[in-house]
């Protein structure tokens, strides 16, 4: 019973990783019909960005690159960190996909493997191949819940992947440029005449899907605490099927296909079947699309000649 | 642009790149005078680019001292690092581009068994001799008699590992938790699990991960939960650092035992006071006092400003081992620098003491466990094979079995 | 006996004899690093194999298939098992000699024949769920069945798990892979001739309107699954048998991204575009090479031109190099203007 708990938890940690990316995915594919495949990489940029950020700002604030953890010093950072993958966003956006608007839609996912390829080579230049040491931002604590052991980094993430869900749903559903931004994925052509200003809610939806990623960077170098360039691979990976499982394009589905792969697969690595690991998100995937194949909350469309 | 401009285009540069730059005039082969040309086949880029470029620093600062000193026979060594992407297709093809068209005289490489396989019988098929840095897998040098390592194999260090917990640490009851992707990691394990339980021990838990995996929790749990007074965790220190921290997060406060994967000076930055206790089988010690030792971590330090891990000293030493091969040799046609390289006998590197067995294996390697005690590396003990014994500890920490508290 | 089968199998008689001689050819020339050319000329073979059979499930018929590597794991595996543990064993007890070596040739087609069907068995398998599964989802799914039978062979320790498979014996070379490369592409000219191929056009035209004019779509695109993963085992058999060595990790996810790249980058449903293509991303990444060497850097930069000149050709020419035309269509229309 203890250990079942204990599963749950360490599941709910993970898949609220899974969560943060796959909210990215989501909302990109949910407007444009594009797998962004580079949005993992953003992610793993975030994390770098978390690292030098950290560094720059323990150098501004206590005049020595040794970094102290403390709350402003982990909100600075997050901030940095959100700001330069909201740029990058952008200009992905900008760069790769906007001239491929008109394209085949292939073409768009090509580029975003080209993209990817980029960032993960790239970033072994830059960065070097070799993993990093995410400094602690913040000070661990061991919490005992019912013979379980907690992290206080876990309680962390979950409430800061909470907060931005929250806010995602609040500007999706509750305001002005979320309205803008459902009609442009209901229907492109239909939005743009009525007035919206297409191209501008699709690179603000970029921005905003690559900032979740940054936050998922962050709370990832926070508790995992080793990050480098090839992280985003696998993870973005499981994230994507986790987007997938809970209906691609539906904010919630994506929470939810998050945590499903990630407690599952904690499951799974805790039995026998831990070598089996990486293929259990896909053995899930094949299972409920048999049976949902629009996802768990995915609106199955009629398709029209 | 226009697409039929564009076709040509590429294709007249890349055919320009490839067959239009010569190869350079160079004495490979069987020369008697220019530069000797060494391949260094090495992963630059993709999953395991951290190892490779590692190595092939070891190898350019040992490069660097031997052409300092004159070169060999008088004459100076170019390497020519060829990029294997971590893949094994490419490893076969590098290999095929150093041999045929840059002439190499012999071949350092690959890190990766997978990579060492793939590459190994083409250097074979040429009489090319090649000496692996850091292959384990006991496969690599039976693929002919061409091929050469200079680090230990995995049986020979995972019983090792497996007598030193059980017969000198006394302990019973050990699980495994293993990478499920690496060959290295899985013949480790194994090698480990069927000496410990000849000796009397019990697996209690046998894991598995994915390398390049970030949460191991549920595998800890599993683990947790069987009370083992000892963790073997035979993968590579990228993962180790994170796998001690969620460990100990989980509240298991056995110790983690490893192999030489573990040797990096990220491997204490990542994991810091979580790898507390745990130890290591290793080739040699960063801070051993010998002369040669100090004198190569000196200078590695000098030129790259951190410390080397074990793929940088394994590279220096492939690197200079072979040189001394090649000083040796009456010419450096590949038959006759093969067996040159065959007699190699109490070669002093840094890892150790080498002298190649009949099966091109180095015999009695010397091997050392480290332990991680208020962050730094202390030597916990010396196994030398070839002072009789099949283990000698020499300086065995009075500490044995402090750690284990679960013990029952 | 039908005539253009008879034409054919006559056709690829002549080629056998053309590629005996070529490869004798490749192996006497007397340029220097040949046997590094010839190298990458066998590795472009096999890329044209997975580009042209991915071709047929993703251009002709229109169905995302990502999860090509793991199809060429299957056929990889299956004909290694079978050379390394039975036809090699057997071979050693024959006397050598031009028996044994045709008995080697022999048993070499049957192992990858026998690769090739087992990876159709796989690829029929995978084309069911695509019953009810449309656009990315199917992709998504086709790419998780890759990944499952990467874990599968991972665990299987006969086979070598994570150790790989070492020894596998070296039976392919020049003239077997040209020789596949020119059945593929003969073979995927004919379907696409054919009632089959036009059928497989209407799927991917518009699955609906294809429906409604009587063509039963379901059949079609497992049938498009079931070829094209044919020729990908028979790709994965080359390999290992090239190789002499298979490692799960040579059918990682992004070994299917390869094989898109070139098709996308061909043009989707040109069969000369992704041979082309094949070409061009194979030599530009060994040209590559010669970059780091040719500016003396330490790094090598080969992997982020490469993906630099990737997004760069998709922004020039996003319907891919040939668009879903053939290669004599461009020869064609300008001899037309000519006149």
């Amino acid at each position: 019973m203890d250990s079942f708990l204990q599963n749950l938890i360490n599941g709910i940690g993970i898949g609220s990783i899974y969560a943060l990316i796959a909210l990215g995915y989501t909302m990109v594919y949910g407007i444009l019909k594009l797998i962004n495949f580079a949005h993992s990489d953003v992610f793993m940029v975030g994390a770098f960005m978390g690292y030098y950020g950290a560094r720059i700002f323990s150098k501004l604030m206590y005049g020595s690159s040794v970094v102290e953890p403390g709350w402003t010093l982990f909100l600075l950072v997050l901030a940095f960190s959100v700001a330069c993958c909201g740029v990058l966003g952008y200009l992905n956006e900008r760069i790769a996909y906007r001239p491929l608007r008109n394209a085949p839609r292939i073409a768009s996912l090509i580029t975003a493997i080209g993209l990817s390829f980029l960032f993960e080579y790239g970033g072994q230049m830059v960065f070097g191949p070799d993993p990093k040491f995410f400094p602690q931002l913040l000070e661990k604590k061991q919490i005992e819940f019912f013979g379980t052991s907690i992290t206080s980094h876990l309680v962390i993430v979950l409430v800061v992947a909470l907060v931005f869900m929250g806010i995602l749903q609040y500007i999706v559903y509750g305001t002005k440029f979320g309205r803008a931004m459902r009609a442009v994925s209901h229907n492109y052509e239909t939005a743009s005449l009525m007035g919206i200003p297409t191209d501008r809610v699709i690179s603000i939806t970029f921005v905003i899907g690559s900032m979740l990623a940054a936050v998922g960077g962050v709370l990832y170098g926070l508790s995992y605490s080793k990050i480098d360039p090839l992280m985003g691979i696998m993870l973005g990976l499981k994230a994507f099927v986790a987007a997938v499982l809970g209906g691609i394009g539906n904010v919630p589905g994506a929470v939810i296909g998050g945590l499903v792969i990630g407690i599952v697969e904690s499951f799974a690595g805790a039995s026998a079947l831990s070598t089996y690991k990486d293929a259990i998100a896909f053995v899930i995937l094949i299972l409920i699309l048999l049976f949902r194949p629009s996802g768990i909350f995915g609106k199955h469309q009629a398709e029209k000649v | 642009m226009k697409i039929d401009r564009i076709i040509p285009a590429v294709i007249a540069a890349s055919s320009i790149l490839l067959f239009g730059c010569p190869p350079k005039e160079s004495g490979g082969g069987g020369a008697a005078s220019g530069e000797i040309v060494i391949g260094h086949l090495a992963s630059m880029t993709g999953g395991q680019a951290t190892f490779g470029q590692q190595t092939d620093q070891g190898i350019r600062l040992a490069l660097e001292e031997i052409n300092a000193a004159g070169g060999v026979k008088g004459r100076m060594i170019r390497i020519i690092t060829e990029d294997t992407q971590s893949k094994q297709e490419e490893a076969a093809t590098a290999v095929s581009k150093l041999i045929s068209r840059d002439n190499v005289t012999a071949i350092l490489g690959e890190i990766a068994s997978s990579n060492s396989l793939a590459a190994g019988p083409i250097a074979q098929q040429n009489k090319i001799p090649m000496v692996s840095p850091g292959s384990t897998n006991p496969a690599v040098t039976e693929k002919g008699d061409y091929i050469f390592r200079i680090c230990f194999i995995d049986p020979y260090q995972g019983e090792a590992l497996a007598k030193y917990v059980a017969n000198d640490m006394k302990l019973t009851r050990a699980a495994i938790l293993r990478d499920v992707k690496s060959d290295y990691s899985m013949g480790l394990a194994d090698f480990f699990k069927n000496t410990f339980t000849q000796l009397g021990g019990t697996i209690v838990a046998d894991s598995s991960y994915a390398g390049g995996d970030s949460d191991f929790k549920s595998q800890l749990t599993t683990i947790k939960s069987q009370k083992p007074e000892l963790i073997f965790v035979p993968g590579y220190y990228t993962e180790i650092g994170q796998i001690a921290v969620q460990a100990r997060d989980l509240g298991i406060t056995v110790p983690l035992v490893g192999g030489d994967g573990w040797e990096s000076p990220k491997l204490i930055e990542i994991g810091g006071k979580a790898l507390e206790g745990c130890f290591y089988s290793n080739h040699y010690h960063v801070d051993d006092p010998s002369p040669a030792v100090h004198q190569f971590v000196a200078s590695y330090e000098k030129k790259y400003g951190a410390k080397p891990d074990a793929m940088a000293a394994l590279g220096y030493d492939s690197m200079k081992f072979l040189a001394a091969a090649m000083e040796r040799a009456a010419n450096l046609e590949g038959p006759t620098l093969r067996d040159e390289i065959a007699k190699t006998a109490d070669f002093q590197g840094v890892t150790g003491t080498i002298t190649l067995g009949p099966d091109r294996n180095p015999l009695n390697k010397k091997l050392v466990v480290l332990e991680i005690k208020d962050g730094n590396l202390v030597l916990r003990a010396t196994v030398d094979p070839a002072a009789g014994a099949a283990l000698a500890v020499t300086e065995s920490a009075p500490a044995t079995g402090t750690e284990t508290t679960t013990a029952k | 006996m039908r005539n253009w089968l008879v034409r054919d199998v006559l056709g690829i008689t002549v080629i056998s004899a053309i590629l005996i001689g070529l490869s004798y050819l490749l192996g006497w020339l007397p340029i220097p690093g040949m046997a590094y050319y010839n190298r990458v000329i066998v590795t472009i073979g096999i890329n044209i194999i997975l580009a042209v059979s991915l071709n047929i499930i993703n251009g002709h018929a229109g169905q995302f298939s990502m999860g090509h590597a793991g199809f060429m794991a299957v056929g990889a595996y299956t004909s290694a098992y079978l050379t390394y543990f039975h036809f090699q064993p057997f071979l050693a007890t024959m006397k050598e000699g031009p028996a044994q070596f045709a008995m080697q040739q022999v048993l070499f087609l049957a192992a990858l024949l026998a690769g090739g069907g087992i990876a159709a068995l796989a690829g029929w398998l995978v084309g069911l769920p695509s019953l009810r599964l449309r656009g990315d989802y199917l992709a998504i799914v086709t790419l998780g069945f890759g990944e499952i039978i990467r874990v599968l062979i991972l665990n299987i320790d006969k086979i070598g798990g994570a150790r790989g498979l070492a020894g596998v014996p070296a039976f392919a070379n020049f003239f077997w892979v040209y020789l596949f490369v020119c059945i593929v592409v003969i073979v995927s000219w004919r379907l696409i001739r054919s009632q089959v191929g036009r059928a497989f056009l209407a799927v991917r035209e518009d699955e609906i309107a294809a429906e409604a004019m009587g063509v039963n779509t379901t059949h079609y695109k497992v049938q498009a699954f079931v070829i094209g993963s044919f020729f990908a085992g028979i790709a994965g058999g080359l390999l290992g048998h090239y190789l002499v060595y298979l490692n799960p990790g040579m059918f990682q996810f992004t070994k299917s991204f390869e094989a898109i790249v070139m098709v996308v980058l061909g043009g989707m449903g040109s069969i000369s575009g992704a041979v082309l293509a094949a070409v061009i991303l194979s030599v530009a990444l060994e040209a590559l090479r010669f970059v780091k060497e040719a500016f003396g850097l330490t790094a090598d930069p080969r992997m982020v031109i490469y993906a630099i000149v990737l997004i760069l050709l998709m922004r020039l020419r996003p319907q891919g190099v040939l668009g879903n035309r053939e290669i004599g269509s461009f020869f064609r229309r300008r001899n037309g203007r000519s006149e």
